[in-house]
């Protein structure tokens, strides 16, 4: 009887083991399906908020821009600002939302209209924000804010490729992480480094176009 | 006491069953050319540190030590190797452009100052991977001295 009883034992412990290793791949077939899906639903947020901002109801500095197509670098530019006045509004979740959708509009970035030369500096610059914007959808808003630094780095580096029909300009905070630029649309200073904390730290630096 | 000792026998089938189970092991005999070690001028102490607490998750090379060769403790390092290694591999270092490698530099310096690097859950068990307060200023001295010179 007790024979009977630890066959037992082990062939549910066989089959509890299988089950485990199975779960296990499955489990990462399940994150890769959720990638996608997170991949087309920001496609749709994206949508989404360009209507928003078209409809001028953004609670941020005016983001009246014309609205660069799919791919462009317009596009890019009009998620960053997004990005950034979810910062300024210290705001962990909606900077999130936008990390994973700058993270999409860069790497959907259409290079093949400049020189080879601009190419690969565009890539690179891709591939950088990528995973910045990446960081950025996934952390707590003081990591945000560091990889938003770089990230803003990678965004004026493109721009000074691609160029924007926009006048930006780029504003500096003196007091972040040893001095910190961003750019916005606005002259006005709005920090997205330290937020309702010290908003109205920084300066105009530079004016662009 | 019957039932103890059946519930013993499942759990030690259970743990030799697991034991079949493959990994993916991380090793590799040979330090390819784009080592950061082999790029980069970095003095011997701050190598040897780098080697103990970074390398292991962060280049194609793992020190296993023998209990990382049982499972299910094998299952739990090959992830984190996997995440460390997409992070930052230190063995393919030199493939990135430099625009990469500031980026890079700048994470490691953010990390270790803000102590999330190296996991408390891999300090714990090897403590010569422990950054001491001197320790780690060095290498962040180092790495900032690196990343600006790039």
């Amino acid at each position: 009887m007790s024979k009977l009883k630890s066959t037992l034992g082990i062939v549910a412990i066989a089959f509890i083991t299988l089950t485990a290793v199975s779960c296990k791949d499955s489990k990462k077939e399940q994150e890769s399906i959720d990638g996608h899906q997170s991949e087309m639903n920001s496609g749709e947020d994206h949508s989404k908020m360009n209507h928003d901002n078209s409809d001028g109801h953004h609670d941020g500095e005016k983001t009246e821009m014309a609205m660069g197509g799919h791919g462009t670098s317009e596009a890019v530019l009009n998620d960053y600002f997004n990005l950034k006045d979810a910062l300024v509004a210290d705001d962990n979740a909606k900077a999130k939302e936008l990390g994973a959708i700058i993270a999409t509009s860069f790497g959907n970035l259409d290079v093949s209209n400049y020189t080879d030369a601009q190419k690969a500096s565009l890539k690179d610059i891709i591939e950088d924000a990528v995973e910045h914007a990446e960081h950025i959808s996934e952390s707590d808003i003081d990591h945000q804010r560091e990889h938003f630094k770089i990230l803003s780095k990678d965004v004026t580096d493109m721009v000074a490729i691609t160029g924007t029909k926009n006048t930006l300009y780029q504003l500096f905070c003196p007091m972040y992480d040893g001095g910190s630029a961003w750019l916005s649309m606005s002259k006005e200073i709005k920090n997205p480094y330290y937020g309702s904390k010290m908003l109205k730290c920084g300066e105009v630096q530079k004016e662009i176009n | 006491m019957k039932i103890l000792k059946i519930i013993a026998i499942i759990l030690l089938v259970a743990f030799v069953g697991i034991q079949f189970i493959p990994t993916e092991r991380n090793q590799s005999d040979t330090v390819p050319p784009t080592d950061f070690m082999l790029v980069h001028n970095v003095p011997e102490t701050i190598q040897n540190k780098l080697q103990v607490s970074c390398y292991d998750c962060h280049s194609n090379n793992t020190q296993y030590p023998w209990y990382n060769k049982v499972q299910p403790a094998a299952w739990f390092l090959e992830d984190h190797i996997k995440e460390g290694k997409a992070e930052l591999n230190f063995s393919e270092w030199d493939s990135l452009s430099s625009r990469r490698k500031k980026s890079k530099l700048r994470s490691i310096v953010k990390q270790i100052e803000n102590g999330e690097m190296p996991l408390d859950s891999y300090t714990l068990i090897h403590k010569d991977a422990i950054l001491s307060k001197d320790e780690a200023e060095e290498i962040i001295g180092f790495i900032t001295q690196l990343k600006n010179s790039l």
